[in-house]
Protein backbone atom coordinates (compact mmCIF):
# COMPACT_ATOMS: atom_id res chain seq x y z
CA UNK A 1 0.00 0.00 0.00
CA UNK A 2 1.59 3.45 -0.96
CA UNK A 3 2.01 6.10 1.60
CA UNK A 4 -0.89 7.90 -0.14
CA UNK A 5 -3.38 5.83 -0.63
CA UNK A 6 -2.86 5.21 3.74
CA UNK A 7 -3.38 8.98 3.78
CA UNK A 8 -6.65 8.85 2.11
CA UNK A 9 -8.12 5.75 3.71
CA UNK A 10 -6.64 8.08 7.33
CA UNK A 11 -8.65 11.30 6.39
CA UNK A 12 -11.71 9.13 5.03
CA UNK A 13 -11.64 7.78 8.32
CA UNK A 14 -11.75 10.61 10.18
CA UNK A 15 -14.03 12.22 8.44
CA UNK A 16 -16.41 9.26 9.00
CA UNK A 17 -15.78 9.28 13.00
CA UNK A 18 -16.85 13.08 12.99
CA UNK A 19 -19.63 12.59 10.96
CA UNK A 20 -20.88 9.43 13.19
CA UNK A 21 -19.93 11.71 16.36
CA UNK A 22 -21.82 15.00 15.21
CA UNK A 23 -24.64 12.77 14.96
CA UNK A 24 -24.96 11.37 18.18
CA UNK A 25 -24.96 15.24 19.20
CA UNK A 26 -27.46 16.32 16.86
CA UNK A 27 -30.20 12.82 17.98
CA UNK A 28 -31.96 14.57 21.42
CA UNK A 29 -32.20 17.64 19.87
CA UNK A 30 -34.60 15.85 16.54
CA UNK A 31 -36.45 13.63 19.50
CA UNK A 32 -38.83 12.06 16.44
CA UNK A 33 -40.97 9.31 16.75
CA UNK A 34 -39.23 6.20 15.06
CA UNK A 35 -42.03 6.38 12.72
CA UNK A 36 -42.19 9.67 11.57
CA UNK A 37 -38.36 8.96 10.69
CA UNK A 38 -39.18 5.74 8.98
CA UNK A 39 -41.76 7.35 6.96
CA UNK A 40 -39.86 10.26 6.03
CA UNK A 41 -37.04 8.28 5.13
CA UNK A 42 -39.93 6.06 2.77
CA UNK A 43 -41.30 9.43 1.35
CA UNK A 44 -37.40 10.32 0.29
CA UNK A 45 -36.88 6.72 -1.35
CA UNK A 46 -40.10 7.31 -2.93
CA UNK A 47 -39.30 10.46 -4.22
CA UNK A 48 -35.84 9.13 -5.93
CA UNK A 49 -37.73 5.76 -7.11
CA UNK A 50 -40.77 6.59 -8.44
CA UNK A 51 -41.14 3.58 -10.15
CA UNK A 52 -40.80 1.15 -7.50
CA UNK A 53 -42.95 2.06 -5.01
CA UNK A 54 -45.67 -1.01 -5.22
CA UNK A 55 -47.10 0.81 -8.01
CA UNK A 56 -47.17 -1.93 -10.01
CA UNK A 57 -49.48 -3.93 -8.09
CA UNK A 58 -51.77 -1.25 -8.98
CA UNK A 59 -50.83 -0.34 -12.39
CA UNK A 60 -51.07 -4.38 -13.23
CA UNK A 61 -54.97 -4.34 -11.16
CA UNK A 62 -55.50 -1.63 -13.43
CA UNK A 63 -54.57 -3.75 -16.26
CA UNK A 64 -56.06 -7.35 -15.87
CA UNK A 65 -58.97 -8.55 -13.90
CA UNK A 66 -57.75 -9.84 -10.50
CA UNK A 67 -59.82 -12.03 -8.47
CA UNK A 68 -59.14 -10.52 -4.66
CA UNK A 69 -58.19 -13.34 -2.00
CA UNK A 70 -60.14 -14.35 0.60
CA UNK A 71 -61.70 -12.13 3.23
CA UNK A 72 -60.19 -13.02 6.96
CA UNK A 73 -61.86 -10.23 8.24
CA UNK A 74 -64.55 -12.52 10.12
CA UNK A 75 -61.59 -14.17 12.21
CA UNK A 76 -61.37 -10.72 14.10
CA UNK A 77 -65.10 -10.70 15.11
CA UNK A 78 -65.27 -14.14 17.45
CA UNK A 79 -64.22 -14.23 20.83
CA UNK A 80 -62.50 -17.52 21.32
CA UNK A 81 -59.19 -16.56 19.09
CA UNK A 82 -58.23 -13.93 22.02
CA UNK A 83 -57.01 -16.28 24.93
CA UNK A 84 -54.94 -18.11 22.35
CA UNK A 85 -51.43 -17.49 21.07
CA UNK A 86 -52.14 -18.86 17.74
CA UNK A 87 -55.27 -17.43 16.87
CA UNK A 88 -54.82 -14.28 18.21
CA UNK A 89 -54.68 -12.17 14.87
CA UNK A 90 -54.80 -8.62 14.59
CA UNK A 91 -56.01 -6.11 11.84
CA UNK A 92 -52.69 -6.11 10.68
CA UNK A 93 -52.59 -10.08 10.29
CA UNK A 94 -55.33 -9.95 8.47
CA UNK A 95 -54.68 -7.29 6.11
CA UNK A 96 -50.65 -8.25 5.88
CA UNK A 97 -51.93 -12.01 4.26
CA UNK A 98 -54.27 -10.65 2.25
CA UNK A 99 -51.75 -8.28 0.58
CA UNK A 100 -48.86 -10.78 0.48
CA UNK A 101 -50.91 -13.14 -1.15
CA UNK A 102 -52.54 -10.71 -3.70
CA UNK A 103 -49.16 -9.88 -4.61
CA UNK A 104 -47.70 -12.98 -5.43
CA UNK A 105 -50.81 -13.33 -7.84
CA UNK A 106 -50.38 -9.72 -9.13
CA UNK A 107 -46.61 -10.89 -10.22
CA UNK A 108 -47.93 -14.08 -11.51
CA UNK A 109 -50.18 -12.20 -14.00
CA UNK A 110 -47.59 -9.93 -14.93
CA UNK A 111 -45.59 -12.64 -16.65
CA UNK A 112 -48.50 -14.43 -17.68
CA UNK A 113 -48.94 -11.17 -19.70
CA UNK A 114 -45.62 -11.17 -20.68
CA UNK A 115 -43.47 -13.38 -23.96
CA UNK A 116 -40.07 -11.43 -22.55
CA UNK A 117 -41.19 -12.88 -18.80
CA UNK A 118 -42.02 -16.00 -19.62
CA UNK A 119 -38.55 -16.57 -21.58
CA UNK A 120 -40.57 -16.67 -24.80
CA UNK A 121 -38.89 -16.77 -28.38
CA UNK A 122 -41.35 -15.74 -30.90
CA UNK A 123 -43.48 -12.86 -29.19
CA UNK A 124 -46.14 -15.49 -27.54
CA UNK A 125 -47.65 -14.86 -24.35
CA UNK A 126 -50.31 -17.14 -21.94
CA UNK A 127 -52.85 -14.45 -22.30
CA UNK A 128 -52.66 -15.20 -26.07
CA UNK A 129 -54.66 -18.17 -25.89
CA UNK A 130 -55.78 -17.72 -22.09
CA UNK A 131 -57.41 -14.23 -21.97
CA UNK A 132 -57.94 -13.92 -17.97
CA UNK A 133 -56.20 -17.12 -17.43
CA UNK A 134 -59.49 -18.65 -19.24
CA UNK A 135 -59.53 -22.78 -20.54
CA UNK A 136 -56.62 -23.12 -18.59
CA UNK A 137 -58.70 -25.24 -15.76
CA UNK A 138 -56.15 -25.75 -12.75
CA UNK A 139 -58.84 -27.49 -10.63
CA UNK A 140 -58.72 -30.66 -13.41
CA UNK A 141 -55.19 -31.53 -12.15
CA UNK A 142 -53.63 -33.75 -11.45
CA UNK A 143 -54.98 -35.72 -14.63
CA UNK A 144 -53.68 -38.28 -16.70
CA UNK A 145 -52.15 -36.36 -20.01
CA UNK A 146 -52.66 -38.70 -22.57
CA UNK A 147 -49.83 -36.83 -25.05
CA UNK A 148 -47.71 -36.68 -22.19
CA UNK A 149 -48.13 -40.18 -21.02
CA UNK A 150 -48.12 -39.87 -17.59
CA UNK A 151 -50.13 -37.76 -15.24
CA UNK A 152 -48.96 -34.14 -15.12
CA UNK A 153 -49.77 -31.17 -12.76
CA UNK A 154 -50.57 -28.21 -13.49
CA UNK A 155 -46.91 -26.76 -13.91
CA UNK A 156 -46.15 -29.32 -15.97
CA UNK A 157 -48.64 -28.10 -18.22
CA UNK A 158 -47.72 -23.98 -17.72
CA UNK A 159 -44.01 -25.68 -18.78
CA UNK A 160 -45.13 -27.42 -21.91
CA UNK A 161 -46.99 -24.31 -22.65
CA UNK A 162 -43.44 -22.39 -22.71
CA UNK A 163 -41.62 -24.83 -24.34
CA UNK A 164 -43.99 -25.24 -27.38
CA UNK A 165 -45.92 -22.47 -27.86
CA UNK A 166 -44.12 -20.06 -25.87
CA UNK A 167 -40.79 -21.84 -26.76
CA UNK A 168 -39.29 -20.81 -24.48
CA UNK A 169 -37.40 -22.50 -21.34
CA UNK A 170 -38.94 -24.51 -18.40
CA UNK A 171 -38.78 -22.88 -15.37
CA UNK A 172 -37.85 -24.63 -12.74
CA UNK A 173 -41.17 -25.82 -10.52
CA UNK A 174 -39.37 -23.85 -7.41
CA UNK A 175 -38.69 -20.74 -9.42
CA UNK A 176 -40.05 -17.13 -8.27
CA UNK A 177 -41.73 -16.98 -11.81
CA UNK A 178 -43.40 -20.92 -11.59
CA UNK A 179 -44.92 -20.02 -7.91
CA UNK A 180 -46.27 -16.96 -9.53
CA UNK A 181 -47.74 -17.79 -12.39
CA UNK A 182 -49.21 -21.23 -11.04
CA UNK A 183 -50.46 -18.75 -8.25
CA UNK A 184 -52.29 -16.71 -10.84
CA UNK A 185 -54.22 -19.16 -12.67
CA UNK A 186 -55.43 -20.64 -9.53
CA UNK A 187 -56.60 -17.64 -8.14
CA UNK A 188 -58.77 -17.02 -11.61
CA UNK A 189 -60.36 -20.12 -11.15
CA UNK A 190 -61.75 -18.68 -7.19
CA UNK A 191 -64.93 -21.05 -6.34
CA UNK A 192 -64.51 -23.58 -8.76
CA UNK A 193 -65.02 -27.23 -7.14
CA UNK A 194 -62.11 -29.58 -7.63
CA UNK A 195 -62.38 -31.78 -9.95
CA UNK A 196 -58.99 -34.02 -10.19
CA UNK A 197 -58.81 -36.23 -13.23
CA UNK A 198 -61.32 -34.53 -15.28
CA UNK A 199 -60.55 -34.40 -18.86
CA UNK B 1 -60.70 -27.56 -47.84
CA UNK B 2 -63.47 -29.37 -49.92
CA UNK B 3 -65.82 -27.49 -52.46
CA UNK B 4 -69.12 -28.19 -52.61
CA UNK B 5 -71.51 -30.46 -54.20
CA UNK B 6 -73.74 -27.99 -55.15
CA UNK B 7 -70.77 -26.32 -57.34
CA UNK B 8 -69.78 -29.13 -59.18
CA UNK B 9 -71.29 -30.30 -62.26
CA UNK B 10 -73.15 -33.74 -63.00
CA UNK B 11 -70.10 -35.83 -63.16
CA UNK B 12 -67.68 -34.61 -60.65
CA UNK B 13 -70.34 -34.91 -58.13
CA UNK B 14 -70.62 -38.52 -59.11
CA UNK B 15 -67.46 -38.82 -58.83
CA UNK B 16 -67.67 -37.73 -55.35
CA UNK B 17 -70.33 -39.71 -54.24
CA UNK B 18 -69.06 -42.94 -54.72
CA UNK B 19 -65.86 -41.52 -52.65
CA UNK B 20 -68.06 -40.40 -50.05
CA UNK B 21 -69.71 -43.76 -49.74
CA UNK B 22 -66.26 -45.28 -49.19
CA UNK B 23 -66.23 -43.14 -46.12
CA UNK B 24 -69.70 -44.00 -45.74
CA UNK B 25 -69.11 -44.15 -41.73
CA UNK B 26 -69.67 -41.23 -40.95
CA UNK B 27 -70.24 -38.85 -44.52
CA UNK B 28 -74.00 -39.45 -44.74
CA UNK B 29 -74.46 -39.06 -40.93
CA UNK B 30 -73.11 -35.49 -40.96
CA UNK B 31 -74.49 -34.54 -44.56
CA UNK B 32 -77.63 -35.21 -43.42
CA UNK B 33 -77.47 -32.79 -40.37
CA UNK B 34 -75.68 -30.00 -42.33
CA UNK B 35 -76.59 -30.18 -46.25
CA UNK B 36 -78.15 -26.98 -47.31
CA UNK B 37 -81.65 -27.26 -48.85
CA UNK B 38 -80.81 -29.00 -52.23
CA UNK B 39 -83.87 -27.01 -53.97
CA UNK B 40 -82.16 -23.82 -52.61
CA UNK B 41 -79.01 -24.06 -53.98
CA UNK B 42 -76.65 -20.99 -53.20
CA UNK B 43 -76.17 -18.23 -55.73
CA UNK B 44 -72.24 -17.90 -55.47
CA UNK B 45 -69.67 -18.47 -52.45
CA UNK B 46 -66.83 -16.96 -51.55
CA UNK B 47 -63.64 -17.79 -49.39
CA UNK B 48 -62.25 -16.66 -45.70
CA UNK B 49 -58.98 -15.84 -43.58
CA UNK B 50 -59.12 -14.04 -40.86
CA UNK B 51 -57.12 -13.11 -37.27
CA UNK B 52 -53.08 -14.13 -38.91
CA UNK B 53 -51.66 -11.50 -36.00
CA UNK B 54 -48.32 -11.72 -38.20
CA UNK B 55 -45.53 -11.09 -36.42
CA UNK B 56 -42.11 -10.42 -38.46
CA UNK B 57 -40.99 -14.07 -40.31
CA UNK B 58 -38.37 -13.99 -39.02
CA UNK B 59 -39.33 -13.61 -34.85
CA UNK B 60 -42.21 -16.23 -35.34
CA UNK B 61 -42.64 -18.51 -38.36
CA UNK B 62 -45.60 -20.17 -36.96
CA UNK B 63 -47.96 -17.28 -37.37
CA UNK B 64 -46.20 -16.44 -40.95
CA UNK B 65 -46.92 -20.52 -42.24
CA UNK B 66 -50.11 -20.76 -40.76
CA UNK B 67 -51.88 -17.26 -42.78
CA UNK B 68 -49.58 -19.60 -46.39
CA UNK B 69 -51.71 -23.02 -45.46
CA UNK B 70 -54.81 -21.09 -45.55
CA UNK B 71 -54.25 -19.10 -49.17
CA UNK B 72 -52.91 -22.63 -50.09
CA UNK B 73 -56.81 -23.85 -48.64
CA UNK B 74 -58.29 -21.28 -50.95
CA UNK B 75 -55.76 -21.71 -53.84
CA UNK B 76 -56.94 -25.32 -53.54
CA UNK B 77 -60.98 -24.75 -54.06
CA UNK B 78 -61.86 -25.92 -57.36
CA UNK B 79 -63.74 -24.52 -58.60
CA UNK B 80 -62.63 -20.87 -57.44
CA UNK B 81 -64.41 -18.80 -55.15
CA UNK B 82 -65.73 -15.40 -56.23
CA UNK B 83 -63.64 -13.61 -54.03
CA UNK B 84 -61.59 -14.29 -51.24
CA UNK B 85 -62.52 -11.88 -47.77
CA UNK B 86 -59.95 -11.23 -45.13
CA UNK B 87 -61.42 -10.61 -41.98
CA UNK B 88 -58.89 -8.16 -40.22
CA UNK B 89 -55.75 -8.56 -37.62
CA UNK B 90 -53.73 -9.69 -40.60
CA UNK B 91 -50.98 -8.26 -38.51
CA UNK B 92 -50.03 -8.63 -34.36
CA UNK B 93 -48.58 -5.30 -33.58
CA UNK B 94 -49.64 -2.93 -36.72
CA UNK B 95 -45.95 -2.64 -37.59
CA UNK B 96 -45.05 -1.95 -41.06
CA UNK B 97 -43.14 -4.56 -41.91
CA UNK B 98 -45.85 -7.03 -40.40
CA UNK B 99 -48.61 -5.93 -42.22
CA UNK B 100 -45.93 -5.87 -45.72
CA UNK B 101 -45.19 -9.64 -45.00
CA UNK B 102 -49.11 -10.34 -44.58
CA UNK B 103 -49.41 -8.21 -48.04
CA UNK B 104 -46.98 -10.21 -49.73
CA UNK B 105 -48.88 -13.51 -47.99
CA UNK B 106 -51.75 -12.65 -49.48
CA UNK B 107 -50.59 -11.77 -53.30
CA UNK B 108 -50.25 -15.09 -53.83
CA UNK B 109 -54.33 -15.31 -53.68
CA UNK B 110 -55.54 -16.46 -56.78
CA UNK B 111 -58.76 -15.24 -56.28
CA UNK B 112 -59.37 -11.12 -55.55
CA UNK B 113 -59.33 -9.79 -52.14
CA UNK B 114 -61.52 -7.92 -50.15
CA UNK B 115 -60.21 -6.80 -46.92
CA UNK B 116 -61.37 -5.72 -43.52
CA UNK B 117 -59.05 -3.94 -40.55
CA UNK B 118 -59.06 -5.33 -37.04
CA UNK B 119 -57.45 -4.01 -33.82
CA UNK B 120 -54.34 -5.03 -34.07
CA UNK B 121 -53.31 -3.31 -37.37
CA UNK B 122 -54.34 -0.16 -36.36
CA UNK B 123 -53.44 0.82 -32.83
CA UNK B 124 -49.65 1.65 -33.81
CA UNK B 125 -49.78 4.41 -36.61
CA UNK B 126 -53.89 4.63 -36.31
CA UNK B 127 -54.13 3.17 -39.82
CA UNK B 128 -51.83 5.16 -42.05
CA UNK B 129 -49.96 1.95 -43.00
CA UNK B 130 -53.20 0.30 -43.70
CA UNK B 131 -54.49 3.03 -45.56
CA UNK B 132 -51.34 2.92 -47.56
CA UNK B 133 -51.57 -0.46 -48.19
CA UNK B 134 -55.38 -0.80 -49.04
CA UNK B 135 -57.61 2.32 -49.02
CA UNK B 136 -60.35 3.45 -46.43
CA UNK B 137 -61.34 0.70 -43.89
CA UNK B 138 -65.21 1.42 -44.72
CA UNK B 139 -66.79 0.40 -48.10
CA UNK B 140 -69.14 -1.24 -49.42
CA UNK B 141 -69.70 -3.24 -52.97
CA UNK B 142 -72.13 -4.82 -55.07
CA UNK B 143 -71.44 -8.49 -55.95
CA UNK B 144 -74.25 -11.13 -58.18
CA UNK B 145 -77.35 -9.09 -56.76
CA UNK B 146 -75.92 -8.68 -52.92
CA UNK B 147 -75.12 -5.43 -51.14
CA UNK B 148 -71.44 -5.99 -49.15
CA UNK B 149 -70.85 -3.14 -46.51
CA UNK B 150 -67.03 -3.28 -44.60
CA UNK B 151 -67.18 -1.37 -41.07
CA UNK B 152 -64.42 -0.34 -39.04
CA UNK B 153 -66.14 -1.66 -35.92
CA UNK B 154 -62.85 -0.99 -33.44
CA UNK B 155 -62.83 2.71 -33.11
CA UNK B 156 -62.04 3.13 -29.31
CA UNK B 157 -62.27 6.19 -27.51
CA UNK B 158 -58.92 7.63 -26.43
CA UNK B 159 -57.25 6.23 -23.61
CA UNK B 160 -53.73 6.84 -24.45
CA UNK B 161 -53.29 10.58 -24.25
CA UNK B 162 -54.30 10.98 -20.84
CA UNK B 163 -51.80 8.55 -19.70
CA UNK B 164 -49.42 9.54 -21.84
CA UNK B 165 -48.69 6.27 -23.91
CA UNK B 166 -46.26 5.84 -26.72
CA UNK B 167 -48.03 4.62 -29.94
CA UNK B 168 -46.20 1.14 -29.06
CA UNK B 169 -47.69 1.25 -25.73
CA UNK B 170 -51.29 1.86 -26.91
CA UNK B 171 -50.78 -0.93 -29.38
CA UNK B 172 -49.77 -3.05 -26.87
CA UNK B 173 -52.41 -2.04 -24.59
CA UNK B 174 -54.98 -2.44 -27.19
CA UNK B 175 -53.17 -6.12 -28.58
CA UNK B 176 -54.08 -7.42 -25.21
CA UNK B 177 -57.45 -9.24 -24.92
CA UNK B 178 -57.92 -9.04 -21.28
CA UNK B 179 -56.28 -5.32 -20.78
CA UNK B 180 -58.69 -3.61 -18.91
CA UNK B 181 -57.08 0.07 -20.11
CA UNK B 182 -58.39 0.03 -23.21
CA UNK B 183 -61.72 1.62 -24.26
CA UNK B 184 -64.88 -0.40 -26.14
CA UNK B 185 -65.24 -0.68 -29.48
CA UNK B 186 -67.25 0.95 -31.45
CA UNK B 187 -68.51 1.76 -35.31
CA UNK B 188 -69.22 5.40 -34.19
CA UNK B 189 -71.26 8.51 -34.98
CA UNK B 190 -69.62 9.24 -38.71
CA UNK B 191 -69.58 5.94 -40.30
CA UNK B 192 -72.95 4.97 -38.40
CA UNK B 193 -74.39 8.42 -40.93
CA UNK B 194 -72.38 6.77 -43.65
CA UNK B 195 -73.73 3.21 -43.54
CA UNK B 196 -77.60 5.03 -43.29
CA UNK B 197 -76.81 6.94 -46.66
CA UNK B 198 -74.93 4.13 -47.69
CA UNK B 199 -77.91 1.41 -47.47
CA UNK B 200 -80.76 4.25 -48.40
CA UNK B 201 -81.42 3.70 -51.84
CA UNK B 202 -81.90 -0.24 -51.07
CA UNK B 203 -85.37 -1.83 -50.86
CA UNK B 204 -86.20 -3.89 -47.91
CA UNK B 205 -85.74 -7.03 -49.33
CA UNK B 206 -82.16 -6.35 -50.42
CA UNK B 207 -79.77 -9.60 -49.64
CA UNK B 208 -77.18 -7.82 -47.90
CA UNK B 209 -74.08 -8.79 -45.95
CA UNK B 210 -72.15 -6.65 -43.14
CA UNK B 211 -68.86 -7.24 -42.48
CA UNK B 212 -66.66 -6.12 -38.85
CA UNK B 213 -64.08 -7.08 -37.22
CA UNK B 214 -65.88 -7.60 -33.66
CA UNK B 215 -69.23 -8.71 -33.35
CA UNK B 216 -72.25 -6.42 -34.00
CA UNK B 217 -73.69 -7.06 -30.51
CA UNK B 218 -72.70 -7.24 -26.87
CA UNK B 219 -71.37 -10.79 -26.32
CA UNK B 220 -68.33 -10.07 -23.43
CA UNK B 221 -67.36 -6.96 -22.84
CA UNK B 222 -64.22 -7.65 -21.21
CA UNK B 223 -62.89 -9.21 -23.79
CA UNK B 224 -64.28 -6.31 -26.40
CA UNK B 225 -66.05 -9.73 -27.80
CA UNK B 226 -68.83 -6.78 -28.13
CA UNK B 227 -69.76 -2.82 -29.83
CA UNK B 228 -70.47 -0.82 -28.02
CA UNK B 229 -72.69 0.70 -30.38
CA UNK B 230 -74.40 -2.29 -31.91
CA UNK B 231 -78.06 -1.17 -30.99
CA UNK B 232 -77.46 1.87 -32.91
CA UNK B 233 -75.97 0.26 -35.71
CA UNK B 234 -78.88 -2.97 -35.39
CA UNK B 235 -81.61 0.09 -35.88
CA UNK B 236 -79.77 1.10 -39.04
CA UNK B 237 -80.37 -2.83 -40.41
CA UNK B 238 -83.58 -3.16 -38.92
CA UNK B 239 -86.27 -2.32 -42.08
CA UNK B 240 -84.26 -4.93 -43.72
CA UNK B 241 -86.18 -8.54 -44.09
CA UNK B 242 -82.73 -9.99 -43.04
CA UNK B 243 -79.13 -9.05 -43.75
CA UNK B 244 -76.26 -11.30 -42.34
CA UNK B 245 -73.09 -9.93 -40.58
CA UNK B 246 -70.24 -11.55 -41.08
CA UNK B 247 -67.50 -10.92 -38.02
CA UNK B 248 -63.72 -11.66 -36.80
CA UNK B 249 -61.97 -11.12 -33.74
CA UNK B 250 -63.68 -13.91 -31.81
CA UNK B 251 -61.37 -17.10 -33.37
CA UNK B 252 -64.06 -19.64 -33.04
CA UNK B 253 -67.70 -20.77 -34.10
CA UNK B 254 -69.85 -18.60 -33.10
CA UNK B 255 -73.49 -18.52 -34.24
CA UNK B 256 -76.33 -15.86 -33.26
CA UNK B 257 -79.74 -14.26 -34.44
CA UNK B 258 -81.23 -11.41 -33.12
CA UNK B 259 -84.42 -10.40 -35.05
CA UNK B 260 -83.60 -9.92 -38.41
CA UNK B 261 -79.70 -10.16 -38.10
CA UNK B 262 -77.71 -13.68 -38.07
CA UNK B 263 -74.53 -13.45 -37.52
CA UNK B 264 -71.61 -15.71 -38.23
CA UNK B 265 -67.82 -15.64 -36.78
CA UNK B 266 -65.18 -16.44 -38.41
CA UNK B 267 -61.96 -18.62 -37.46
CA UNK B 268 -58.25 -17.60 -36.91
CA UNK B 269 -55.40 -18.61 -38.46
CA UNK B 270 -53.14 -17.89 -35.52
CA UNK B 271 -55.32 -19.68 -32.22
CA UNK B 272 -57.79 -19.90 -31.05
CA UNK B 273 -59.90 -18.34 -28.16
CA UNK B 274 -61.67 -19.69 -25.78
CA UNK B 275 -65.78 -19.22 -25.60
CA UNK B 276 -66.74 -15.85 -23.33
CA UNK B 277 -67.47 -16.87 -19.89
CA UNK B 278 -70.88 -15.21 -19.93
CA UNK B 279 -73.07 -13.55 -22.56
CA UNK B 280 -72.57 -16.52 -25.44
CA UNK B 281 -75.85 -16.82 -27.60
CA UNK B 282 -78.38 -19.82 -27.64
CA UNK B 283 -77.86 -20.77 -30.75
CA UNK B 284 -73.67 -20.81 -31.15
CA UNK B 285 -72.82 -24.96 -30.92
CA UNK B 286 -69.61 -25.04 -29.54
CA UNK B 287 -66.44 -26.36 -30.68
CA UNK B 288 -64.99 -28.52 -27.85
CA UNK B 289 -62.13 -27.56 -26.26
CA UNK B 290 -58.83 -27.44 -28.82
CA UNK B 291 -56.32 -29.48 -28.26
CA UNK B 292 -53.21 -27.64 -26.88
CA UNK B 293 -50.78 -30.61 -28.04
CA UNK B 294 -51.55 -29.30 -31.86
CA UNK B 295 -51.13 -25.36 -32.47
CA UNK B 296 -53.60 -25.98 -35.35
CA UNK B 297 -56.74 -27.42 -33.46
CA UNK B 298 -59.60 -25.30 -33.82
CA UNK B 299 -57.90 -23.03 -36.07
CA UNK B 300 -58.42 -22.63 -40.19
CA UNK B 301 -60.37 -21.05 -42.16
CA UNK B 302 -63.55 -21.57 -44.30
CA UNK B 303 -66.07 -20.64 -47.20
CA UNK B 304 -69.73 -18.65 -46.94
CA UNK B 305 -72.03 -20.01 -49.78
CA UNK B 306 -74.42 -17.20 -50.49
CA UNK B 307 -77.99 -17.80 -51.28
CA UNK B 308 -80.23 -15.54 -53.70
CA UNK B 309 -81.95 -14.12 -50.48
CA UNK B 310 -78.67 -13.31 -48.91
CA UNK B 311 -78.61 -15.50 -46.35
CA UNK B 312 -75.71 -17.99 -46.00
CA UNK B 313 -74.66 -21.71 -45.09
CA UNK B 314 -71.20 -20.97 -43.36
CA UNK B 315 -68.78 -23.31 -43.62
CA UNK B 316 -65.62 -23.32 -41.06
CA UNK B 317 -63.12 -25.79 -42.28
CA UNK B 318 -61.19 -26.55 -39.52
CA UNK B 319 -57.53 -27.94 -39.62
CA UNK B 320 -57.39 -30.46 -37.40
CA UNK B 321 -61.10 -32.02 -37.35
CA UNK B 322 -64.45 -32.35 -39.85
CA UNK B 323 -65.26 -29.19 -41.35
CA UNK B 324 -69.08 -28.03 -39.89
CA UNK B 325 -71.71 -26.03 -41.40
CA UNK B 326 -73.95 -23.69 -39.86
CA UNK B 327 -76.89 -23.81 -42.55
CA UNK B 328 -78.90 -20.90 -43.79
CA UNK B 329 -81.64 -23.12 -42.25
CA UNK B 330 -80.16 -22.79 -39.04
CA UNK B 331 -80.10 -19.67 -37.95
CA UNK B 332 -83.53 -19.37 -40.29
CA UNK B 333 -85.67 -22.10 -38.30
CA UNK B 334 -84.13 -20.12 -34.96
CA UNK B 335 -82.23 -23.51 -34.36
CA UNK B 336 -84.33 -25.78 -35.03
CA UNK B 337 -83.66 -27.34 -38.27
CA UNK B 338 -79.74 -28.64 -40.24
CA UNK B 339 -78.57 -28.30 -36.29
CA UNK B 340 -74.55 -28.54 -36.84
CA UNK B 341 -72.85 -31.34 -35.15
CA UNK B 342 -72.71 -31.12 -31.14
CA UNK B 343 -68.84 -31.92 -29.44
CA UNK B 344 -68.62 -34.72 -27.26
CA UNK B 345 -65.81 -32.55 -25.38
CA UNK B 346 -66.65 -29.55 -22.96
CA UNK B 347 -65.11 -25.97 -24.13
CA UNK B 348 -64.15 -24.49 -20.61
Amino acid sequence: MSSDTKRAIAIVACVVVAGVLVGCLERPKQAQAPAAIAADHMAQWKQRNPDQANRWVEEERERHKIQPPADNSPLLKAEQGKSHVYGNYSERDVLMWGRETEKLVVEGSRIFHSADRLGGTIGVSCDMCHPDAANTHPETYPKFQAQMGRVALLRDMINWCIQHPVRGKALAPDSPEMRAVEAYILAQRKGIALDYGKH
Amino acid sequence: MRAHSQSLDRRSFLKRSAAALGAAAFVPVRVAQSAPDAKDAPAFRFAYISDSHLYAKDLNDRFARALMRAVDDVNNLDPQPDFVFYGGDLAQLGQAHELELGAQILKNLKAPLKIMVGEHDWYLDMGAKWRELYGEPTYSFDHKGVHFVVLMSVVEADFWTKRGLTPMQRMLTVAGLDNGVQSSFTVGAEQRAWLQKDLEKLPNNAPLIVFSHSPLYKLYKNWNFWTDDADEVQAILKRFERVVVIHGHTHQILTNRIGNIHFHGLLSTAWPWPYAPQGMPELTIQMSRPDPFNPNDGCGDGEVLVHADGLVDKVYSLWNRNPITVAKGYTASGGKECVPPKPNRPSY
